[in-house]
């Protein structure tokens, strides 16, 4: 399979093998116009198989989305085929209307406010802000 | 200490210098009640109950008068516009345009900080659903502070419903900050303590059990809780939950003769009319506390006379 190097874009490189398509899923990218490749089962020589996404002419992604499901991805910015930033992602300190409470005694359930969670600790463990609902890991 | 302004909504929104400053307040006001008459005198204090209560909204209320101030509120949601679907968000900034402070109880979880981040006014979570209920902890740890003096090396038994107790989050997490207290959480396995709360306490030490009789000789102080019907999807969870702790007198008698007795009230059948007349029993002093650390607690964030 050939997958040609872009000349300016973004890739999100070092995907967890299998979460290529829930982190373009959340990335949110349906207006980017240019080419979007999605490549699964990459062979690695660090992580045995991996995901990757590569998006031309984009300048940005959402990295704090990105760092609450797979904080081990890495996003490489290209501009004129040179890598102009290398940005190993981390969690999130806070994350709006990404996760949604599954508490249904949380207010969140019956008031218009936005579902708010905080990263408790560097496992990836959040706490919704207003009932403290614990949810373990995004990343599944 | 300034606390002017703040709100109160979870029990590490004070600092532990903070809450004692609070205990020693309280203190002076037990001694001289007189001397506090007028302090809060042209300050409005508007009560939000939006779930049913005796005790917190009483309290706050005789607080509220012991401190020459005045009282609005609705204590029950029928009363008010929440019947026609009017938002919290809506509610607090109307009550907010009238008032100087409010307390709020509410079912949901989290409803008292969406109100406190439209409030204005310095805004007291008088219970939020099975979540938190500060200043029931600031009544407990005042009648604790009161008879043992200090809470070092005690050991504390909370009982029943550890799930969805409020009151057993909220004085859990309060004690957490303070070193050599001890707990063993006495709890049916479907009402252990909540992740969140655990979270808080993993640097103390504590056990979980299920047995009341065997925990009761090691205890200082003993929390009871009731197992709350109101917070229970499936009716017969309750009924198979609802009798797992029956504290009566012959269980007491392989207790501490200094042991206290602690529940915040209301109590269903956990605690036995013949506890009553225990001296270990402090139930119900422990409701006068209530309106004199809620004195403490308003002047505090309203700045008045202290």
């Amino acid at each position: 399979m050939v997958i040609k190097n872009i000349t300016n874009g973004v890739v999100i490189d070092h995907i967890r093998a299998g979460f290529g398509m829930k982190v373009l899923e959340y990335l949110n990218i349906d207006t980017v116009r240019g080419s979007i490749a999605l490549i699964m089962n990459v062979t690695s020589k660090k992580h045995g198989k991996k995901d990757m996404i590569k998006l031309e002419n984009v300048e940005n992604v959402d990295i704090d989305i990105l760092g609450l499901i797979d904080h081990n991805a890495t996003v490489i910015y290209i501009h004129d085929e040179k890598i102009t930033q290398k940005t190993k992602l981390k969690h999130p300190k806070k994350v709006t209307n990404v996760i949604k409470c599954k508490n249904p005694r949380c207010i969140t359930s019956s008031e218009a406010v936005p579902n708010v969670f905080l990263l408790v600790d560097d496992s990836g463990k959040y706490r919704c802000e207003y009932c403290d609902n614990v949810v373990k890991s995004f990343e599944g | 200490m300034d606390l002017q302004g703040r709100n109160l909504i979870a029990p590490l929104d004070l600092s532990v210098a903070e809450m004692e400053w609070l205990f020693d307040l309280a203190g002076r006001i037990i001694a001289r009640p007189e001397d506090y008459a007028d302090v809060c005198k042209g300050k409005l204090l508007a009560t939000v109950f939006y779930e049913a209560s005796t005790r917190t909204r009483l309290s706050f209320e005789a607080a509220m008068l012991r401190l020459g101030g005045q009282v609005i509120g609705f204590s029950e949601p029928q009363s008010s516009s929440v019947i026609k679907g009017e938002s919290i968000s809506d509610t607090i900034r109307t009550i907010a345009s009238y008032a100087d402070i409010a307390v709020m109880r509410h079912p949901k979880e989290g409803a008292a900080l969406v109100a406190a981040r439209q409030s204005g006014i310095p805004l007291i979570n008088a219970g939020d659903g099975g979540h938190f209920h500060p200043t029931q902890t600031l009544t407990d740890l005042l009648t604790i502070r009161l008879e043992k003096g200090s809470f070092d090396g005690i050991t504390i038994g909370v009982c029943g419903d550890l799930k969805f107790g409020r009151t057993a989050h909220s004085l859990v997490c309060a004690f957490s900050r303070y070193s050599g207290v001890r707990f063993i959480m006495i709890s049916p396995d479907e009402l252990r303590i909540p992740e969140y709360v655990r979270d808080e306490i993993s640097h103390l030490e504590f056990e979980e059990v299920r047995d009341l009789t065997d925990a009761l000789p090691q205890l200082d102080v003993l929390y009871m809780t009731r197992v709350q019907k109101e917070r229970f999807f499936n009716e017969e969870d309750y009924i198979r939950l609802k009798d797992s702790y029956i504290l009566n007198a012959a269980k007491l008698k392989n207790a501490k003769p200094d042991l206290m007795i602690l529940h915040p009230l209301p109590r269903v059948n956990e605690i036995a009319a013949d506890v009553d007349d225990d001296p270990r029993a402090f139930y119900f002093r422990q409701m006068r506390n209530g309106m004199y650390i809620r004195m403490a607690l308003l002047m505090a964030l309203l700045g008045k006379g202290v």
